[in-house]
Formats: C-alpha cells, sequence, structure tokens
C-alpha cells in the first residue's frame, strides 16, 4: 500500500483539481448570480452526499433518513435567522409583535422557551453541529449496539423521517407547520438576499464543501476507514478481531449526519427558507439518490451526482413542466441499469485506463517510478 | 372621472368579443390581431421587463406535478383561457401576451426558486400563480425582494397584504361570515362543530369562525379537530359529531382527505340532507374526486359555483369546456384564476405602463365588469370585493345556488375582533 502514504493518489488529484477549477472558477464566472445561487442550492445536498459516501458506501450502512439530519441543521440555523427577521420593528402589524410571524398567527403570544438560546449565533452554530450529532449518536446507539443493520436500520431511519415531518407539520406554532419558515432575511444585520450576498454565501459554502471532503478524505486513508470497508465487507470477522463493530458504524453515522446538518444550515442561508419538504421520506430517498448517481464509493462522485440530479431536475422542469419527472425518472433507471457505480464508475472505467494509458506511455518513455501504481484503490465491490 | 364613459364603451365590445371567441370552434380563425399599434416600449416599460413593441410576457406559476396538480390545472387552464381571449381581443396596450409557464411541483421551495427564475431571468411583467398558502408564503418574499407582481387565485386565510400581490379569491372574513350569518338564520344553528385540516389556513378559518359564533351568533362551538394533511381515517370524529349532535358541521378539510371524509360520514349513517354541514373547502373540483352521492345536500360557501345563472358566466363556461374539454369542471378557484390575467390587463390599460409600481398604485379600483361571477372590483388593499354565495351540492356534482349577498363584501384581511 505504497498509495496510501499520499493524501490524494494520482486520479483523486485530478478529481479535485477538476472539482475544485469547476467550483471557483468556471461556474462562478460563467453563470449568472440567480443560476449561481441555484448551484449553491445544488451543492447543500453534496454535503448530505458525502456523507452517505462515508457511511453508506464504505461502511455499508445504508441510511433512509439523512433528511433529518438536513432538516435538523436547517431548522438551527432558520430559527435564528427567523428570530432576527421577526424584530418588534418588522412585525408591528402582528397581535404580538416581536416574535415571528407563523407564532402569531397560532395565538402564541411569548417566544417559546427553546427558542430563546436561537438568538446567539454561537450557540446557533455549535446546535447546528451538536444536535444532530447527538440525535444520530443516540439513535446509532440504539440501533448499532443491539446489531441492528441492513434493511432494517434503513427501514427504521424512514421512520424517523416520517415522525419527524409529522411533528414539525403538527406543532405548527412552533415550527411553522407545513409552511415552513420563510422570509428569511439578514445574519447578524447583514442582509443575505443581495446579489453580493449570494456570492459570499457561495463561495463560504464551496469552502466548506472542500473542508468537508477533506474530513472524509481523511476519514477514507486513516484505519479507521480500512475498518469501516472491512466492516462492510465481513462485519462478523472484524468483530471476531476484537474491534467494536457498533462503535465504526455509529461513529460514521454520526459524521453522516453532521455533513447534512451542514448541508441543511447552508441551505437555509442561501435560499432563505426551511420546511419540512427537506426532512421526510421523499427528500431522504432523493440524497440517496445523488450519491448513487455520483457512486456511491467516490466523495468527488457525490458531489458531482447531487450537482447533475439537480441540474437536470432544473433543465427538465423548465423545458417540460408537465413531463419532467418522467425525464427525471428514465434517468435514474438508465443511470442505475447501465453504470450501477454511478458516474465515478464511468470514470474509473472509462476515461481513468486512458489517461492512464496516455501517462504510462509518456512515464515509462522517461523512467518514472510510479509508473505502475496507478490502480485506484477502494473500487467497489457490490 | 374622464375613464367612465370610455369604459363603458369598451365593455360591450369586449364581452362580443369575448363571445366571439367562445362561438367560434378557435380562436385563430378570427381575423387576427395586429399588434404592436400601441405606445412606445421606451414609455410604458421604464424598469427593463419583458416588454417588446408586439410582445409581453407573463409567467404561469402552478403545480403541473405532485399533489397539488390536481387542484392547480384548472388555475392553469383558466389563466391560459383568459390569456388567449385577451389576445383575441387586441393584447394588452397593443402587445400580444406570451406566457412562461413553470412548475412548482407541488413543493414550496420550488415555488420560491421559479418565481425567482420568472422574475430575475425571464423579467416576466406579472405572475398568475400559487395556489396553497405555503407556496405563497415562500414566493411572498421574492416578489417584494425583486419586485413583481403576483395574481393569487385561492381563498385564503388574510393577515397578508402586500404591494406586490393582487389577491383574487376571498380573504376568510369574506368566505366565512355571511355563510355563518346564513346558516344561523336559515336553520337556527346554535351549536357547531370544527372538522379541519391541520395547516395555517382552517386553523385561521375557524378562529374566525369561532369568534363569529360566540361573539356574534351567541352560538356554541362544541368541537373542534384538525387532521394531518393527506389523512383518511375520519371514524373517531365522526363519533364525537354523532354524540354532540351539532346544528352544523363546519368543515376545511382540503384536497385528497375530503373523498375519505364524506365517504365515512355516509357509511356511518350520516344524512346529509337532515345534518347540515357547511364546507369552505369544495368546490366542483373536489366534489369529482368525492362523488356527488357522498356529498349531495352539503353547503358550500363560496363566490363562486360553476352553475350561476348570469350572462358573464353562460359566455365562460362554454369558452372554457370548448378549450379544455366538456367533462371539465370549473370550481371558485378556476373562476378567481381566470380573473387574473384580465385584472392586470385592466389595470395596466388603467396605468398606461407594465411597470410594476405603475400597477400597484393603479391597481385600486380597478373593476371587472365581466367575471363569471359578476362583478369584481380591487380594494385598496389589493384583495377584491366580492359577494359571498352558498350553494347546495347536488347529485350531478354541481350547485344549486341558495343565499348570495345582496352587496358585494368588502375584504378585510386583518379583521378587527376576529383575531
Amino acid at each position: 500500500m505504497i498509495i496510501t502514504s499520499r493524501f490524494f493518489n494520482r486520479s483523486e488529484l485530478i478529481g479535485f483539481v477538476a472539482l475544485a477549477l469547476v467550483l471557483v472558477v468556471i461556474l462562478p464566472l460563467s453563470l449568472d448570480v440567480f443560476r449561481l445561487n441555484l448551484v449553491a442550492k445544488y451543492l447543500t445536498y453534496a454535503f448530505v452526499a458525502i456523507g452517505l459516501v462515508l457511511c453508506w458506501g464504505y461502511g455499508g450502512i445504508l441510511s433512509l433518513g439523512q433528511g433529518v439530519f438536513f432538516g435538523l441543521g436547517g431548522y438551527c440555523m432558520a430559527m435564528f435567522l427567523k428570530l432576527e427577521a421577526s424584530s418588534v420593528e418588522n412585525t408591528k402589524i402582528q397581535s404580538t409583535p416581536g416574535i415571528p410571524d407563523f407564532m402569531d398567527w397560532n395565538q402564541i403570544t411569548a417566544l417559546p422557551l427553546f427558542w430563546q438560546p436561537f438568538h446567539s449565533l454561537t450557540f446557533t452554530v455549535l446546535a447546528i453541529i451538536l444536535v444532530p450529532g447527538l440525535f444520530a449518536l443516540i439513535i446509532g446507539t440504539a440501533m448499532f449496539k443491539r446489531r441492528v443493520g441492513g434493511t432494517y436500520f434503513a427501514i427504521i431511519t424512514q421512520a424517523v423521517a416520517a415522525i419527524l415531518t409529522i411533528l414539525i407539520v403538527g406543532q405548527q406554532g412552533y415550527t411553522g407547520g407545513i409552511n415552513g419558515m420563510t422570509d428569511l432575511r439578514t445574519l447578524k444585520g447583514w442582509d443575505i438576499r443581495p446579489d453580493h450576498a449570494k456570492i459570499i454565501l457561495y463561495f463560504f459554502e464551496v469552502f466548506l464543501l472542500f473542508g468537508c471532503i477533506l474530513i472524509a478524505q481523511f476519514i477514507r486513508l486513516t484505519k479507521l476507514g480500512r475498518i469501516l470497508v472491512a466492516m462492510r465487507e465481513q462485519e462478523d470477522r472484524v468483530r471476531f478481531s476484537g474491534y467494536s463493530v457498533a462503535n465504526f458504524k455509529i461513529f460514521a453515522f454520526c459524521m453522516a449526519a453532521i455533513f447534512a446538518a451542514i448541508g441543511g444550515a447552508m441551505f437555509a442561508l442561501n435560499v432563505g427558507f426551511m420546511s419540512p419538504s427537506f426532512v421526510g421520506i421523499v427528500p431522504s430517498i432523493e440524497m440517496v439518490i445523488y450519491t448513487a448517481v455520483g457512486g456511491r464509493m467516490s466523495i468527488f462522485g457525490a458531489v458531482w451526482g447531487a450537482l447533475l440530479v439537480n441540474f437536470a431536475k432544473t433543465g427538465l422542469s423548465e423545458s417540460f413542466p408537465q413531463l419532467w419527472l418522467f425525464g427525471l425518472g428514465a434517468l435514474f433507471i438508465a443511470v442505475v441499469l447501465a453504470f450501477p457505480n454511478g458516474l465515478s464508475g464511468i470514470w474509473a472505467d472509462y476515461v481513468q485506463p486512458r489517461i492512464d494509458r496516455l501517462l504510462a506511455s509518456r512515464k515509462s518513455k522517461s523512467g518514472s517510478p510510479w509508473a505502475g501504481n496507478s490502480v485506484a484503490d477502494g473500487a467497489p465491490a457490490e | 372621472m374622464s375613464d367612465e364613459p370610455n369604459r363603458g364603451l369598451q365593455s360591450p365590445l369586449r364581452r362580443k368579443l369575448l363571445m366571439g371567441a367562445a362561438a367560434l370552434p378557435l380562436v385563430s380563425i378570427l381575423p387576427r390581431p395586429s399588434f404592436g399599434a400601441g405606445p412606445a416600449t421606451a414609455t410604458v416599460n421604464t424598469t427593463g421587463l419583458a416588454v417588446t413593441d408586439t410582445e409581453v410576457t407573463v409567467g404561469i406559476l402552478h403545480s403541473a406535478t405532485g399533489t397539488m396538480a390536481i387542484s392547480e390545472t384548472g388555475s392553469i387552464q383558466a389563466e391560459k383561457l383568459a390569456i388567449e381571449q385577451i389576445n383575441a381581443a387586441g393584447g394588452v396596450l397593443g402587445r400580444k401576451i406570451k406566457f412562461i409557464q413553470e412548475d412548482g411541483a407541488s413543493d414550496w421551495p420550488t415555488f420560491a426558486e421559479k418565481a425567482k427564475k420568472l422574475l430575475v431571468n425571464d423579467k416576466v411583467a406579472a405572475i398568475m400563480g400559487c395556489w396553497t398558502s405555503a407556496s405563497r408564503k415562500a414566493v411572498l418574499p421574492v416578489m417584494e425582494q425583486y419586485n413583481g407582481m403576483l395574481y393569487y387565485p385561492t381563498f385564503y386565510e388574510g393577515l397578508e397584504q402586500s404591494k406586490n400581490v393582487i389577491y383574487t379569491g376571498q380573504e376568510a372574513t369574506q368566505q366565512i361570515l355571511a355563510g355563518l350569518n346564513w346558516i344561523a338564520k336559515e336553520k337556527g344553528a346554535k351549536s357547531f362543530f370544527f372538522i379541519g385540516s391541520d395547516y395555517i389556513w382552517p386553523r385561521t378559518s375557524n378562529k374566525i369562525a369561532r369568534k363569529h359564533v360566540e361573539n356574534v351568533l351567541k352560538g356554541k362551538v362544541v368541537g373542534e379537530e384538525y387532521y394531518a394533511l393527506g389523512s383518511t381515517q375520519f371514524n373517531s370524529v365522526i363519533n364525537k359529531i354523532k354524540l354532540t349532535k351539532p346544528d352544523v358541521i363546519f368543515t376545511d378539510v382540503v384536497g385528497g382527505s375530503n373523498v375519505a371524509f364524506y365517504k365515512q360520514l355516509k357509511a356511518a349513517g350520516v344524512d346529509l340532507s337532515k345534518q347540515a354541514l357547511l364546507t369552505i373547502s369544495v368546490t366542483e373540483d373536489e366534489i369529482d374526486g368525492i362523488g356527488g352521492e357522498n356529498i349531495a345536500g352539503a353547503y358550500a360557501c363560496m363566490k363562486y359555483f360553476q352553475s350561476l345563472d348570469n350572462a358573464n358566466n353562460k359566455t365562460f363556461v362554454p369558452a372554457f369546456k370548448k378549450l379544455w374539454g366538456e367533462k371539465t369542471v370549473i370550481g371558485d378557484v378556476t373562476q378567481a384564476a381566470y380573473l387574473g390575467p384580465w385584472l392586470w390587463k385592466l389595470t395596466v390599460e388603467k396605468a398606461g405602463s407594465f411597470d410594476i409600481d405603475k400597477i400597484a398604485a393603479a391597481s385600486a379600483g380597478v373593476e371587472f365588469k365581466d367575471a363569471p361571477e359578476g362583478y369584481v372590483r380591487i380594494h385598496e388593499n389589493h384583495h377584491l370585493w366580492s359577494k359571498t354565495r352558498v350553494g347546495r351540492a347536488k347529485l350531478d356534482g354541481q350547485f344549486e345556488l341558495i343565499f348570495e349577498t345582496a352587496d358585494l363584501i368588502e375584504p378585510d384581511p386583518f379583521p378587527k375582533g376576529y383575531q
């Protein structure tokens, strides 16, 4: 394993540079602010997809409830923004000024206790990480310590997603119900709506995304990552070797939850909106689809998957408002049937060998010492 | 004042053209109106909207897919019909209306995204769209930020007023109060049982209804229950109804839940010809799904029924069916959606400009005499003056008009004493 001594092998380096080039240079230069803001929205799903690569791709834990964590992160952020938007001045038309509008509609006359800390940005940022993290810890501990796994775990995550949606919709006085939290305006007095703010938020998000990519890559390369893969392939062997399988699973699940929450928080900031329609079962499954389309073994693939699917979604729905869902469905079926390893599979099967051959033929002439090391590690095993 | 005789001349002419459009199989058979004769673009469009010498672009933003598609399709159809008729009558300020349709996909953030796309990318002069309150709430900040104009068709809970929205449906007091007064008087009703779907519109409507029942009618609310959207199990509430024996069941259950509710009500032996039921959420569209036999006898409080017997409606219904098929039904919201493009056209012509600010300012007082519901006028608060009507559901899925208010009811989105 010579390759692991380096943080990125050659193909990953190409992937990293290509992604950076597209996100930092090409897209901002070629798109207007409206489209760039859409890309920012798509990228919030990339956070979830990266988390799923860790937990599903490497750890083999299929979670169909990532929307829960996306939602928790998003709602934490949205609560902070909503409080700021609900200043007494902005809400003087209400019967109780100074509380969010939906509370007023539901005859709530004072800010509920659990909303109070969200006046503080520091608390909010901590909550975005800790609330979903702790929640994942609880679910993970309850499930994995009892060796609940595979399909059963996936079903339970679905149930959690359904429960949280019902809770949010039902408690509309406290959560905004099905309408969600709308009309988010400022972050510490800084207006998040105008164009220049959207551009700054975009770059901030890309920065965070690369941070998450690096963390995910780091986890993958450490012994921890190897154990995750081993666990996926032969759980019992790992257990008999003396490792606590449950703890590793809980860790992977928590990381995926935190990544999803960061995505959710960025969503609330970029879109200025949070609603239960990102929490439930359908969005959670969609998030798994992004990862599947990108290739569940590839961190970069996940980002591309999220981008591609959402671009297709927007593009198709703008061109064919009545029929676009069929087009999207066909795309999923085609990808899964023809390329079970997703975009990264296409890359690894068709593009990578050519590059390697090209480079190898050049390197062999110059006698490079690492000409033979280009076999990608972590090739997907079904 | 100087407008008055002018408008008087325009109206019959327009009606004739409308009738013409209805009578001919296709609008295109009419002598093609020539576009481009209006005032110069530079003077009527100072803010860079999508207006050329011959065309003006508007947006249609409803759910063509997802759970709401069944309700919103009627609105899309009505808006397209109105646009077609306006074009056949010469367009707006000599310009043909072109529309860009976007799909909100029954998903509120998608509505916001598409609204932004229509305003920022396409620079549409107006948007006809949204249906649920949630989608309107999502779109509203976008409309205000980018200064757009939204024509919103659905009856809704009120508590909102925006420079950038014209509400062509009824707000809650317009829809509810007259209906409650009527049933209290007609049936001597004193006790009411409220059943609603669990979201902002039924909750606010019931709040207003409760205050009216308790404070004005001096009656009693004997029960108030809410069910999640899409809920299909109503047996427990039906049992409570049978126990409490209210004079009136007052419902604002929405969407597909209605089908289950009325079927279970019938199965439980509640006979709607004896037990009075007043709904503010069932139109001809919903009855299509519920089935006339399950709801016949129930009263609905709306501002429009397809069966309305007036000259405007007699032109409108055949024109609608000609374009969209004999089997289509026209509910309250569909009619309100039809008003959108017409009110926009009239307002633009009154303002002599497509500029949003000028339209917003000119809206108050704009009247549409050819409205299928009869006559409507825009109030200063951007809602419509309109009548409240009560209809009784018949077996064939239509409503029979039972009662209508003598005068137009003033819209009051922030009702004093009802909050």
